[in-house]
């Protein structure tokens, strides 16, 4: 397999993982709002802090986590851009 | 000035921007202090913001093609973040966001994990590949990577489509905005909008709205957060709303109990004479409505307006801008926390005014008042004259009941301030943040279809031959056009019937979305599935929205149907990207794989070092 290949399996599986991930925090935990409403968080019901606040932080969280990650799969691969590109 | 050493400069120059800023802010609370009237203060802080505006748009003003259309490529991780969030964040964000959450509560919520659920998907699918394709334009990466003229035009049609929805609702907000502030009528503030608008892009295209963007993006988020933080602790909710709210959401929950959540029936309200588009509050706040159709009607709103922010071009081509791929990935995830500031802020701001307005035991407090009373508060008085609050005795005791007060959405962003007994100077910057938060938009949008059309339409399929001058020439002749056409239409307040802009949502994600995905992800794609795809996807979806909305399906279909599947007018995208997917596949299974030329054009998109496959002028 070529390191290109390579490459783009990796990035591939990444995708993958940051979906999934995504999908978590935008749909399954949507899925039980109200069972998660029973539980608090903060003082506020569950459900309620995270359409109001914390799957918006998790997008946030996730965003800059995926960006690092895909920058060393780059880096690993001999793909990282020069500075002044 | 705007060379060499600026891009350096930048946290310099707009570090001092945000200082003369508060500078401006103190200057106008002491001419408030000082006697000058309130609407000397709304028309100050309107007008030295929009000048400043113009001033850097003809600052900014460019001859060269890479700077027009992608500002020449040299716009910071954290500066690009700011402009896509102010691109993203409209007028209808900034003053109606908090306002559906006051009347819509946990259901409406579901807008909030949409609209920035959708960023994830831009990071991983599709920002730092158009970015190292090197397009200028969405239809431009669609037009080269499937190839021909079809395609490209099928493309920039289902961009303007959903472009055009959205833009006629901005200008609808900065002329009511602008007419408020300036004391204005409606038709003079939409053109009004239009010119500052024009002012900030035409000289410079790209590179101007991209800098404008960044100085609207700070009025907008100084103008939304200042007033939630001295709200929460002039109401007694805490120094810091966002964490030290639990309390009072909890008693939130209990006042519904209390009053009860009553619905109206259509006739009552028609009887009492309830002016159109005034709400009242008929949901929970926190709980969640029970069964399984509430758990979908949720679910499918926030996949329409994920899979649509992955799909509007004036937020794909923000990332267009930066120097590398990488530099495109960190820049959405600072986008979306750029965006999470504002719209994290948004339920609090409306637990704080609900709270403000139900709570019998605070000064404040209407509900559960006499309605001779709460009729002899000033602010009431005032929204009424202009029929934005409204009181309808429908059981006729005298008591105000929470089912009798109606309020238009934008009230709560507007007048919260003046409730909660602020100083007139913070309406004032809530009017000026409203005015950055709709051109901003606005500007992006106007620029997004005249941009496709210029390069695309004009320059790619009409004269490809033609000299830059030329290229330039047409490009802000068509912003003028496009600007004008929907200023135009804002101006008869068509808006009520071009719908809501959910709807650009919809159409981008029903045309565009699988087209741009499996450009990049599967090589396999043809042209001709990417054609079949785009139109079926874009057709049936239309067709689907005629058939549901009531207004169109009365005399198009002759009655009114009941959606499929609780899919509405809100969620027809959920009927257009499917198809489009399934036919695009097919279709593309069925014709020749894509020359080895195609393939390996792919190839390179998905690596992001190497040369970008379109040149740096093209």
């Amino acid at each position: 397999m070529s390191n290109k290949d390579a490459y783009w399996n990796k990035t591939k599986n990444h995708m993958i993982v940051t979906l999934v991930l995504w999908a978590f925090f935008s749909l399954v935990i949507f899925m039980f709002g109200s069972e998660l409403n029973t539980m608090s968080f903060l003082g506020y019901p569950l459900a309620y802090y995270m359409t109001a606040q914390g799957s918006l932080l998790a997008f946030v969280i996730i965003l800059f986590w995926t960006a690092n990650k895909q920058e060393k799969i780059d880096e690993e691969h001999g793909f990282s851009e020069r500075e002044d590109d | 000035m705007f060379k060499g050493d600026f891009i350096q400069n930048l946290p310099k120059i707009y570090g001092t921007y945000t200082g003369g800023f508060i500078v401006f802010i103190i200057l106008m609370a002491l001419a408030e202090q000082a006697g000058v009237s309130a609407k000397n203060i709304g028309v100050m802080f309107v007008a030295f913001t929009v000048l400043i505006y113009a001033l850097i748009g003809y600052l900014s003003r460019t001859v060269q093609v890479d700077a027009y259309y992608v500002a020449g490529r040299q716009v910071p991780t954290v500066f690009n973040g700011m402009a896509t969030a102010a691109d993203w964040m409209s007028g209808a964000s900034f003053v109606a966001l908090a306002g559906g959450v006051y009347f819509g509560g946990y259901t409406y919520m579901a807008f909030l994990v949409g609209w920035t659920g959708g960023y994830v998907l831009v990071a991983t699918l599709m920002a730092p590949y158009l970015r190292k394709f090197g397009c200028y334009t969405v239809p431009d990466f669609i037009g080269t990577r499937y190839g021909g003229n079809a395609v490209r035009a099928a493309s920039v049609f289902v961009l303007f489509i959903a472009s055009f929805t959205y833009v006629t609702a901005q200008i609808n907000a900065t002329g009511t905005i602008a007419s408020r502030a300036l004391g204005i009528p409606f038709e003079a503030g939409v053109w009004v909008g239009l010119i500052s608008i024009l002012i900030c892009s035409m000289l410079g295209g790209m590179r101007a709205v991209t800098w404008t963007q960044v100085a609207q993006y700070i009025v907008l988020i100084i103008a939304y957060l200042i007033p939630v933080f001295w709200i929460s602790s002039n109401v007694g909710g805490g120094i810091f709303p966002h964490l030290m709210l639990g309390d009072e959401v909890a008693r939130l929950g209990e006042l519904e109990q209390q009053f009860g959540l009553v619905k109206n029936s259509a006739a009552d309200m028609k009887a009492a004479g309830v002016p159109g588009g005034l709400k009242y509050i008929s949901g929970s706040h926190s709980g969640v409505p029970e069964g399984g159709m509430a758990v979908w009607k949720y679910l499918s709103l926030a996949i329409c307006m994920m899979v649509g922010t992955a799909s509007l071009p004036h937020i794909l081509m923000r990332y267009f801008t930066t120097p590398t791929v990488r530099a495109a990935r960190k820049s959405v995830a600072w986008s979306l926390f750029f965006i999470f500031l504002l719209y994290s802020s948004a339920p609090m701001l409306a637990t704080l005014s609900k709270l403000a307005l139900m709570d019998p035991n605070l000064p404040t407090g209407i509900i559960g008042k006499s309605i001779s009373e709460v009729q002899s508060i000033e602010w009431v008085q005032r929204w009424s004259e202009v029929k934005q609050v409204f009181i309808a005795d429908f059981n006729g005791d005298g008591i105000l009941q929470l089912n009798e007060w109606f309020m238009r959405g934008d009230v709560v962003v507007l007048a919260t301030p003046e409730v909660a007994g602020l100083p007139f100077v913070i309406s004032g910057l809530v009017f000026a943040g409203g005015m950055a938060a709709a051109m901003s938009t606005a500007d992006g949008l106007v620029l997004a279809i005249s941009n496709a059309l210029s390069h695309d339409i004009y320059y790619k399929i009409i004269n490809p031959k033609a000299e830059t001058a030329k290229r330039l020439l047409v490009a802000r002749v068509l912003l003028v056009i496009i600007g004008a056409a929907g200023a135009y239409i804002a101006s008869f307040r068509l808006t009520s019937i071009l719908g809501s802009v959910a709807w650009a949502f919809d159409f981008a994600m029903s045309g565009l979305f699988f087209p741009l995905v499996l450009g990049v992800w599967w090589k396999r794609a043809t042209r001709e599935g990417a054609i079949a795809g785009i139109i079926a996807g874009i057709v049936s979806g239309t067709v689907y929205l005629t058939w549901v909305f009531p207004k169109f399906s009365v005399p198009i279909w002759g009655g009114v149907n009941t959606p499929f599947l609780g899919i509405d007018h809100l969620r027809f995208g959920l009927i257009g990207a499917p198809i489009c997917l399934v036919v695009m596949v097919v279709v593309s299974l069925m014709t020749k794989e894509p020359s080895p030329a195609t393939q390996k054009l792919v190839d390179d998109t998905r690596i992001p070092t190497g040369k970008a496959i379109l040149g740096k002028q093209h």
